[in-house]
C-alpha cells in the first residue's frame, strides 16, 4: 500500500500492558478491548482498503471518562484516534498500531428537545437519522443528510462537517450546530456556543466542525433542528448530454430558485441504475438532473412550472414532475442506490469527492474521461449538480494486479483536476488520509503551516489523531520559529508520509 | 478616538507583508481600518501605527450562476450590494451599517469590516450570520505570512475552515486582502405580518407561534413600530406564495385579541433595515449594549436586568426573541456587572456596543470567558500573531 504513517513508536509499544491496566482503572472491564480478536472489529472506517490493529480500543460512557482517558494519553504519551460509526470515506478513523482508538458508540443518548428554541442537545454517538426520526412527530427534522445517515453519528458528522444532498439551500454540518463540548488533550473540558445563535471572540466552534479529531474529542452537540417544509415534488430532468444538463442547473438557479436538491448523474450510473433497481430513468439520456422544491404548496407549484419551462426551454427530452410522496421517494431511490448499483457493474469502486465551479463541469468530465482512458479504467459519475460536488466512482478491480494502485492514482490525478480548475480535493468527505497527500496541490507551505499552528494550540504534543489531513509533521517549536524566506521550502529535510 | 499618527496604505498584498513585517520589526502595534466606520467598535486600545485596506479595492471574481463573489476588502460593501442588486442578488446575511449608531451620515464599509466583526442581521434566523456566507479568503497573518483558506465552491471540506475564525476575529488574527461570499437570489418580494397591542412577553409568544408554523417566516422581531412594540413575521418569496403565507398566518392569530397590520413591499424594506441597524436604540444619549442568548431567554434576560433597576432608555428583540439590543443611562461601569450577571444565569453573551472610549478601555467589551477557553483563545491568536502587532487590545486586555 502506497499510505505511509507514522512509525509506530517504540516507547509507546513497550508500555502497553502499563496503559491497558490504567485504562482498566478508568473503565469498565468490558470497555477495554485489548485482545486481538475485538481489535479487528476496528481495525479501519469506511475506507476498507487502509487497515491497522489499534493499541487498544476505549470505549467511555461518561464525559468524565473521556477527560480522565484524555489526561492519561498525555501523561503517557500516547496517541489517540477519534471514532465515531466507523463511516469515514477518508480514514478519518484509521487506527495507529501505537494509539488508543477512542470509541464513542456508548455516548448514544438524546439528552434534550428544545422545539421552542429550534434546537436538540445531543451526545456524539448518536446516529444522524436518529434526530430526525425523534423530532419528526412535531414536524422537524435535522437538516444535513449524509447518505450514510442511517449509520454515522452526528460526532463524525461535526468531525468531518459532513454534507448531504440538501446542503446548497440548507448547509453544511457546520450551518446547523450551535454548540458543541469538547475535551482537549490533557483532560480539559469546555463548552463552545449553546442554544444562542452567533459566537464572540474566536469562532472556535466553526473552527472544530470539520476538524476531523485533530483538535479535541468532542462530548456533546448541540444541533439546529428545521420545521419541515410543508410539501415537497421532484422532478426527473433527462437531457442528450452531460453539458446540456448543466447548462439547465446554471439556469434554474440564475433565474433565483434555490431547488432543496439537484442531483445529477451520467449515462454510466443512469444505465447502473436502472439495471439495479428500475425507476424510470431514461436510458437514453446523456445526463438526467433531478430537482426536489419544497416550501408551502402554493410556492411548490409555482416553482415547479418555473422549472419545468426551464427544462424545456434547455433542450429536455424528458421531464416527469412527481404526482405524490410516493412518486417523488420512487425519483430519489435511483439516486440513492446509485453506489451499490455501480458496484454491480465492476466487482470495486473508489467513491471521489472534489468540488469545482458548475461551469467547469463539461470540461472536467470530458478530460477525466480522458484520463480513465488513459489507464483503461471507467468512471461513472453522480454529481451534487447544485453546489458543484462531484463524486466520480471509479470501477476496478481488487482481485487484479495493480488494479488498485491504478485506480488510486486515477483518483489523484481527478482531484488534481479538480483543484486545476479551481475546485477543491474534498467537498464534505474529509481529507483523512486519503487525500492527504494531495493537500500541497491546493495549499502552499505557508498555508499548511499555519494550520498545524492551530493544531498545536489544541494539542503541540500532536498525539491526537496524528498522521492524518497534513502531509508533513511539524514539531510546534519548529513551526513556532518557522520563517519562509524566498519561498524556501521549510524543513526539506524532514520525512514526507 | 485618539489619532493615529502614521497610517500605510498597501496597494497589494506584498505592500501589506511589508507593513507588518516592519510593524514586526520594530514591535509597534498595528491598527487595522477599512473606511474606519467601526473605528469606535471593540475595546478602546489607541495605537500610534495603522495600515488602512482602502487601496486594496475592487470585486475580483463575480459568477452569478455558481452563486459567488470575491472582492478585495478594501472593496465598499455599496459597491458590492449594487453589483449584486443588478443581477438580483444579495448577501442574504444583511449586514448591519454601523454608521446610525456612531454618528455617521451614511454608509461608508468595506467588505473586510463586514467580515472582520461578523456582522449578520435579522435573516440570521433562516439565512444565517456572515460566517456562515465566507467560502474562502486571503490574508497576511501577524506573522507577515500571506495564507489563503477555502475557496470559491459552495461545498468544501479540505483543511481547517479558517474561514469561520478570522470572521468576527476583529483584525486581531490577519489583515484580510481578499474575501470570496456565498451570494444568494433576492427574493421576488417580501411582506411584514405586524401582531400590535400585545405587550412584549404576548408578543414574543406570537414570535414563536409563528416559528412554529410552517409558513417559512424569515425574520421575527418585537419592535417599535409607530411608537409602539410590535411582533412583526417577515415574509419572503415569489409574490403568490408570499400572499397565501400572510393570509395563512392572519388566519393562524385570528383568535388572538391583537390588531393585524401589513407591510407591503416597500415598508417593510424600510422596518427590517432600521432593525437590521439597530436604530430603535440609537438616541443621542446612554450606552448601547447587544445581548445574545437563547431565544426563549430573551424575555426573562430583560426581566431580570429589570428587576435590578436597569435604566433602560429602549430596547428590542431580533432573532426571535434572542437578540435584544438595548440602550441604557450611562454609567461608569455601562452596568457590565449587572447584564452579565443575568447573562451568565441563562447562557450567551453581550457585548458592549457603544460607549466612551474611556470606559471602553475599563469595561470588557467583549463577554469574559471561562479561563480555559480564554487560554485557547490566546493560544489561537498567537498561532497567528505571536507579537500581538495586529489590534493589540481591541478585543482582550492581554492580547
Amino acid at each position: 500500500m502506497a499510505l505511509k504513517m507514522p512509525a509506530p513508536e517504540k516507547a509507546i509499544l513497550s508500555r502497553r500492558e502499563e496503559l491497558i491496566e490504567r485504562l482498566r482503572a478508568i473503565l469498565p472491564a468490558a470497555s477495554v478491548i485489548a485482545d486481538e480478536t475485538g481489535r479487528r472489529a476496528y481495525d479501519c472506517d469506511a475506507l476498507t482498503m487502509y487497515r491497522a490493529l489499534p493499541l487498544v480500543v476505549a470505549l467511555p460512557e461518561t464525559v468524565e471518562q473521556v477527560q480522565a482517558i484524555m489526561a492519561l494519553a498525555q501523561e503517557m504519551s500516547v496517541k489517540i484516534v477519534p471514532r465515531g460509526a466507523g463511516t469515514s470515506l477518508s480514514g478519518g478513523a484509521l487506527p495507529l498500531e501505537d494509539g488508543i482508538l477512542l470509541g464513542m458508540s456508548k455516548f448514544n443518548r438524546i439528552l434534550e428537545i428544545d422545539y421552542e428554541n429550534r434546537c436538540a442537545r445531543v451526545q456524539p454517538g448518536v446516529q444522524n437519522l436518529a434526530i430526525s426520526k425523534a423530532v419528526e412527530r412535531s414536524g422537524f427534522y435535522y437538516a444535513p443528510d449524509p447518505s450514510s445517515q442511517i449509520a454515522c453519528s452526528i460526532g463524525g458528522n461535526v468531525a468531518e462537517n459532513a454534507g448531504g444532498v440538501h446542503c446548497l439551500k440548507y448547509g453544511l454540518t457546520t450551518n446547523n450546530i450551535l454548540g458543541l463540548e469538547l475535551v482537549l488533550m490533557g483532560g480539559e473540558r469546555l463548552r463552545l456556543g449553546g442554544k444562542h445563535l452567533d459566537s464572540e471572540l474566536y469562532d472556535l466552534l466553526g473552527l472544530l466542525t470539520g476538524s476531523e479529531g485533530l483538535l479535541g474529542m468532542i462530548t456533546e452537540v448541540t444541533v439546529r433542528i428545521l420545521q419541515k417544509p410543508m410539501t415537497a415534488r421532484g422532478l426527473l430532468l433527462g437531457f442528450p448530454t452531460v453539458e446540456a444538463g448543466a447548462r439547465c442547473v446554471g439556469a434554474i438557479i440564475a433565474r433565483g430558485i434555490i431547488p432543496g436538491g439537484m442531483e445529477m448523474m451520467d449515462n454510466a450510473t443512469i444505465r447502473a441504475v436502472e439495471r439495479f433497481q428500475p425507476c424510470g430513468y431514461p436510458l437514453e439520456a446523456g445526463s438526467l438532473v433531478i430537482v426536489e422544491l419544497d416550501g408551502t404548496p402554493t410556492e411548490v407549484d409555482h416553482l415547479v412550472e418555473a422549472v419545468e419551462a426551464i427544462a424545456c426551454a434547455e433542450g429536455a427530452v424528458m421531464t416527469k414532475t412527481s404526482q405524490s410522496e410516493e412518486e417523488r421517494l420512487r425519483f430519489w431511490a435511483g439516486r440513492k442506490n446509485a453506489f451499490p448499483a455501480v458496484s454491480c457493474i465492476g466487482p470495486d469502486y473508489l467513491c471521489m469527492d472534489g468540488t469545482i465551479p458548475r461551469a467547469r463541469l463539461p470540461e472536467v468530465l470530458s478530460r477525466m474521461d480522458a484520463l480513465a482512458k488513459a489507464c483503461g479504467l471507467r468512471v461513472a459519475n453522480v454529481f451534487h449538480a447544485g453546489d458543484g460536488n462531484l463524486h466520480p466512482l471509479i470501477l476496478y478491480d481488487a482481485s487484479k494486479q495493480g488494479d488498485v494502485e491504478r485506480a488510486e492514482r486515477l483518483g489523484a490525478d481527478i482531484l488534481r483536476l479538480c483543484v486545476a480548475v479551481g475546485g477543491v480535493l474534498t467537498g464534505e468527505h474529509g481529507v483523512g488520509v486519503e487525500k492527504r497527500d494531495l493537500m500541497s496541490e491546493m495549499f502552499n507551505d505557508d498555508d499548511l503551516a499555519q494550520q498545524q499552528r492551530l493544531k498545536c494550540a489544541f494539542d503541540p504534543q500532536h498525539r491526537l489523531n496524528p498522521g492524518k489531513v497534513f502531509p508533513t509533521l511539524h514539531r510546534c517549536a519548529e513551526l513556532g520559529m518557522m520563517h519562509v524566506v524566498g519561498g524556501k521550502t521549510p524543513f526539506a529535510d524532514l520525512p514526507r508520509f | 478616538m485618539t489619532a493615529i499618527i502614521d497610517i500605510r496604505t498597501p496597494l497589494d498584498e506584498s505592500e501589506v507583508v511589508e507593513v507588518v513585517r516592519d510593524a514586526n520589526a520594530a514591535k509597534t502595534p498595528l491598527r487595522i481600518i477599512g473606511h474606519g466606520s467601526k473605528s469606535a467598535l471593540g475595546r478602546f486600545a489607541p495605537q500610534e501605527c495603522g495600515l488602512t485596506t482602502r487601496a486594496l479595492a475592487g470585486v475580483t471574481l463575480y459568477e452569478p450562476e455558481e452563486l459567488v463573489i470575491s472582492a478585495r476588502t478594501g472593496t465598499p460593501l455599496r459597491e458590492i450590494v449594487d453589483l449584486l442588486d443588478g443581477n438580483g442578488q444579495q448577501l442574504a446575511f444583511e449586514p448591519i451599517d454601523y454608521a446610525p449608531l456612531f454618528g455617521g451620515a451614511q454608509r461608508d464599509d468595506t467588505i473586510g469590516g463586514v467580515i472582520a466583526v461578523n456582522a449578520s442581521g435579522p435573516r440570521r434566523i433562516k439565512a444565517g450570520a456572515a460566517r456562515d456566507h465566507v467560502l474562502g479568503f486571503r490574508c497576511v497573518t501577524g506573522r507577515g505570512d500571506i495564507v489563503k483558506s477555502g475557496g470559491r465552491v459552495m461545498k468544501n471540506v479540505t483543511g481547517y475552515d479558517l474561514s469561520k475564525l478570522v470572521t468576527g476575529s476583529f483584525g486581531t488574527l490577519a489583515v484580510l486582502t481578499e474575501i470570496t461570499l456565498k451570494v444568494l437570489p433576492k427574493a421576488e418580494t417580501e411582506w411584514t405580518v405586524l401582531v400590535r397591542g400585545l405587550d412584549d412577553e404576548e408578543s414574543l409568544l406570537i414570535l414563536r407561534r409563528a416559528g412554529a408554523t410552517p409558513y417559512e417566516v424569515a425574520s421575527l422581531a418585537v419592535a417599535p413600530h409607530n411608537g409602539m412594540h410590535a411582533a412583526a413575521l417577515r415574509l419572503e418569496g415569489p409574490e403568490i406564495s408570499v400572499v397565501k403565507r400572510r393570509d395563512d398566518l392572519i388566519a393562524h392569530f385570528a383568535d388572538s385579541a391583537a390588531r393585524i397590520e401589513i407591510l407591503e413591499e416597500s415598508d417593510s424594506r424600510i422596518f427590517w433595515a432600521a432593525l437590521r441597524d439597530a436604530t430603535p436604540v440609537v438616541g443621542e444619549e446612554g450606552q448601547v449594549w447587544r445581548v445574545s442568548v437563547a431565544p426563549t431567554d430573551g424575555f426573562a434576560f430583560v426581566q431580570s436586568i429589570k428587576r435590578a433597576s436597569a435604566p433602560i432608555l429602549a430596547h428590542f428583540y431580533d432573532w426571535a426573541g434572542g437578540l435584544i439590543w438595548l440602550r441604557l443611562e450611562t454609567a461608569p461601569d455601562a452596568h457590565a456587572d449587572m447584564i452579565r450577571d443575568a447573562v451568565d444565569r441563562l447562557g450567551g453573551h453581550a457585548t458592549l456596543i457603544r460607549a466612551s472610549d474611556e470606559v471602553r478601555s475599563r469595561v470588557d467589551v467583549f463577554h469574559p470567558q471561562p479561563t480555559a477557553l480564554s487560554a485557547l483563545t490566546r493560544r489561537v491568536k498567537e498561532s497567528f500573531d505571536p507579537a500581538h502587532i495586529l489590534e493589540r487590545g481591541r478585543m482582550r486586555a492581554e492580547f
